[in-house]
Formats: C-alpha cells, sequence, structure tokens
C-alpha cells in the first residue's frame, strides 16, 4: 500500500481535482481519477524525495480560516490606502524578517502566506534561506510588522510543520 | 428566499467589482514599482474571488446547475498569484535595484537574487 | 437586479482593463508591463466568468481555466527570462 501510493495527500488532492475538472461524480470519472491518483506519484515520485510530514489537522484548518479573514482585512486596508492615502503620505518600506522555519513547503507556505495578507510582498530569501526579504506598502513602523508576522503566522506554522 | 440570494449575488459582484477596479486603478496611481506590486495582487485577487462565488451562488441556487469548476479556478488562482507577485519583485530587483538600496540579510549569506552561486548551495533540507 | 449589478460589474472590469493597457502603454520599466499584463489576465478571467453568468452558461468555466493556466505560466516566463536572459535551462 505504501509502495503503491508514496504520496497519500498528493493521491488525494489529484483524485479531487480531476472530480473538479470534469465537474461531476459518475462511476467512469471516479475510475479514471482513481487511476490518475495512482499512476501520477508513481511517474512523479522521483521529483517528490520527502513525504511531506504535516500533522495537527485542527491547526491547518484555523490556519487556513485565519489566513483567509486576513485576506479579506488586507483587501479592504490596501484599498483604502490606494484610493484615500495621497502618495506623498505613503511609506513604504523593505524588511527583513528572519525565520526559524527549515522545511521548503513551510517557507514557501509561509511566503505565500506573507504575500496574500496586508500590504506585504514577499520579494527575495536569503540564499542561505533563514530570512526573507518583505516589501511593505505601508509601515510606519517595520519592527511592528516584522514582529507581527513572526507571532500571527510564523508560530502557527511552527506548530503545523515539524 | 430567491430574494436573498440575490441580493446576496448583487452585492457580492459589486463588491467584486469596485476591488477590481482599485485594483487596476492601484497599478496606475502608485508611486514606484514595488508599490505598484501590491495593488493588483490583493484587490483583484478578492474581485475575482468575488466574481466567482457569485457565480457559484448564481449557478447553485438559480439557475440550478450547480458547478463545482469556480472553485478549481478560485484556488489556482489564489495559488499562484503569490509566485507571479515573488517573480516579478525578483525580475524588478534583478533589473533595477542595487543591492546597497535593500537591508542586510542578518545570516552570512547575500539574497538569492544577488547571490550568484546559488546554484551549488541552494537552500535544501539538510540546513 | 442580478442584472444591474452584472452591468456594474462588467463596466469595472472593463474600465480596469482600460487602465492596465494605460499602464502597459506608459509602463516605467518592463516588471510593470509584465504586471499589468498578469492583472489584465485576472481581469479577462472575471470578465469571462461574468461573461458566463449573463448567459446562464457554464461553458466559459473551462475557457477561464485555461486563461489562469496560459497567465500564469507565460507570465512566470516573462520573468524567468528577465532574471536569467533565456527561459529553460
Amino acid at each position: 500500500m505504501r509502495r503503491l501510493y508514496p504520496h497519500p495527500y498528493l493521491s488525494l488532492t489529484l483524485f479531487a481535482v480531476w472530480l473538479l475538472l470534469v465537474n461531476g461524480y459518475a462511476l467512469g470519472s471516479l475510475v479514471f481519477a482513481a487511476i490518475l491518483a495512482t499512476i501520477i506519484p508513481l511517474l512523479t515520485s522521483a521529483y517528490w524525495p520527502n513525504r511531506m510530514e504535516v500533522r495537527n489537522l485542527p491547526a491547518i484548518i484555523g490556519y487556513i480560516l485565519l489566513v483567509i479573514w486576513d485576506i479579506i482585512v488586507a483587501n479592504v486596508v490596501v484599498a483604502k490606502i490606494v484610493l484615500f492615502k495621497p502618495n506623498s503620505q505613503l511609506q513604504p518600506a523593505w524588511v527583513t524578517i528572519p525565520i526559524d522555519l527549515r522545511s521548503p513547503e513551510a517557507i514557501t507556505l509561509l511566503a505565500g502566506t506573507i504575500t496574500l495578507t496586508p500590504g506585504t510582498v514577499t520579494s527575495d530569501i536569503s540564499a542561505c534561506g533563514r530570512s526573507l526579504l518583505v516589501h511593505c506598502l505601508h509601515a510606519p513602523d517595520p519592527d511592528a510588522v516584522r514582529d507581527e508576522i513572526k507571532t500571527r503566522y510564523e508560530a502557527r506554522l511552527k506548530r503545523i510543520f515539524r | 428566499m430567491t430574494l436573498v440570494t440575490e441580493i446576496l449575488i448583487s452585492v457580492l459582484l459589486v463588491v467584486a467589482g469596485i476591488f477590481g477596479i482599485v485594483g487596476s486603478f492601484g497599478l496606475l496611481k502608485l508611486p514606484d514599482p514595488m508599490t505598484r506590486l501590491h495593488a493588483p495582487t490583493k484587490a483583484t485577487t478578492i474581485g475575482i474571488g468575488g466574481v466567482l462565488i457569485a457565480s457559484m451562488l448564481y449557478f447553485g441556487l438559480v439557475a440550478d446547475s450547480f458547478s463545482w469548476h469556480e472553485i478549481l479556478i478560485s484556488l489556482f488562482l489564489f495559488l499562484t498569484a503569490p509566485i507571479t507577485a515573488n517573480f516579478i519583485a525578483k525580475a524588478h530587483l534583478h533589473r533595477e535595484v542595487p543591492v546597497s538600496e535593500l537591508p542586510p540579510t542578518g545570516t552570512d549569506r547575500a539574497w538569492a537574487t544577488y547571490d550568484h552561486d546559488i546554484a551549488e548551495t541552494a537552500p535544501n533540507r539538510n540546513l | 437586479m442580478i442584472e444591474l449589478a452584472l452591468t456594474f460589474a462588467f463596466s469595472c472590469f472593463g474600465l480596469a482593463l482600460l487602465f492596465n493597457l494605460w499602464r502597459i502603454v506608459s509602463a516605467p520599466g518592463v516588471p510593470d508591463r509584465v504586471l499589468a499584463l498578469d492583472t489584465m489576465v485576472i481581469n479577462m478571467i472575471a470578465l469571462l466568468v461574468l461573461y458566463g453568468i449573463r448567459q446562464g452558461t457554464g461553458v466559459n468555466f473551462e475557457a477561464a481555466l485555461l486563461f489562469a493556466m496560459t497567465g500564469f505560466v507565460s507570465t512566470v516566463a516573462y520573468c524567468k527570462f528577465m532574471l536569467r536572459g533565456y527561459i529553460i535551462e
């Protein structure tokens, strides 16, 4: 079983995505989805050397809900800045964020979250993968931004990823 | 029931339209390339998210032909928006920003865009 | 009421497309143009979905999905080209 499905989450995702693509759950598409979910992880297993280690499902769901809420808030904040703040009052800033996460998946997730949330865009990572370069649209206090990202997102991600 | 759904769909469409236009307006209004990156990556994601949710509600509740494709489209857009933003930021850094304008990394290596022997020592699991 | 909201959303995204076009024409640098093109793709997807709602058909979703994919791939290819000078390594 383990050899047939080396990446169970990937297989489940492929199954779900195929059903979403054909837009139905007729028997034929279920069978084909199962075939795809078996074959694709086997064929591409060379590109997935490590199994992703995830634990703590409630924490994942909580994180997703938190990020969705933050995206909505971020949109309102950015829209307000774009519409009502004159360019001369804008205080863009570069912020360096040291990261304690080590697994590439966790860092990618953190970078994506930062890009999707309030007025911050991840621009680069240091060559050794230990700090992120973040650009803030309007940050009178760059240190506060760094602390918020570390406590709000990174601490939660640390609990999800080993 | 139908009135409530109609109001909900209309509100979603109007909000999505406003956010969509704000995102593109920010592209014109904001002063320099890095700040311009903020407006479209955020405002348009919720703009298109609102349109897709409205479409799902419409086809599920009004037209009675529910479809799952909207979920797929919105998932795809939400996954790819940070990646494109990151790529554009890197391209901009590479072309126009001297390394002296950026804050220090706080580690012993430079930012990846400026680190030219990255190929041999790419960040990996063994750190 | 949905008709009115649809018309409003149509005009918003149409105007957004015009803004993007203006940005492409008058951008100070190439990354700005790529960003404007990327935003244009997203606005175009929104217009496709809105058109689907107005017509009451789901046929446009495949088109929107393909548009999203080609848009993403082309943006990444442009950026890769700007970063490295070639696309496939």
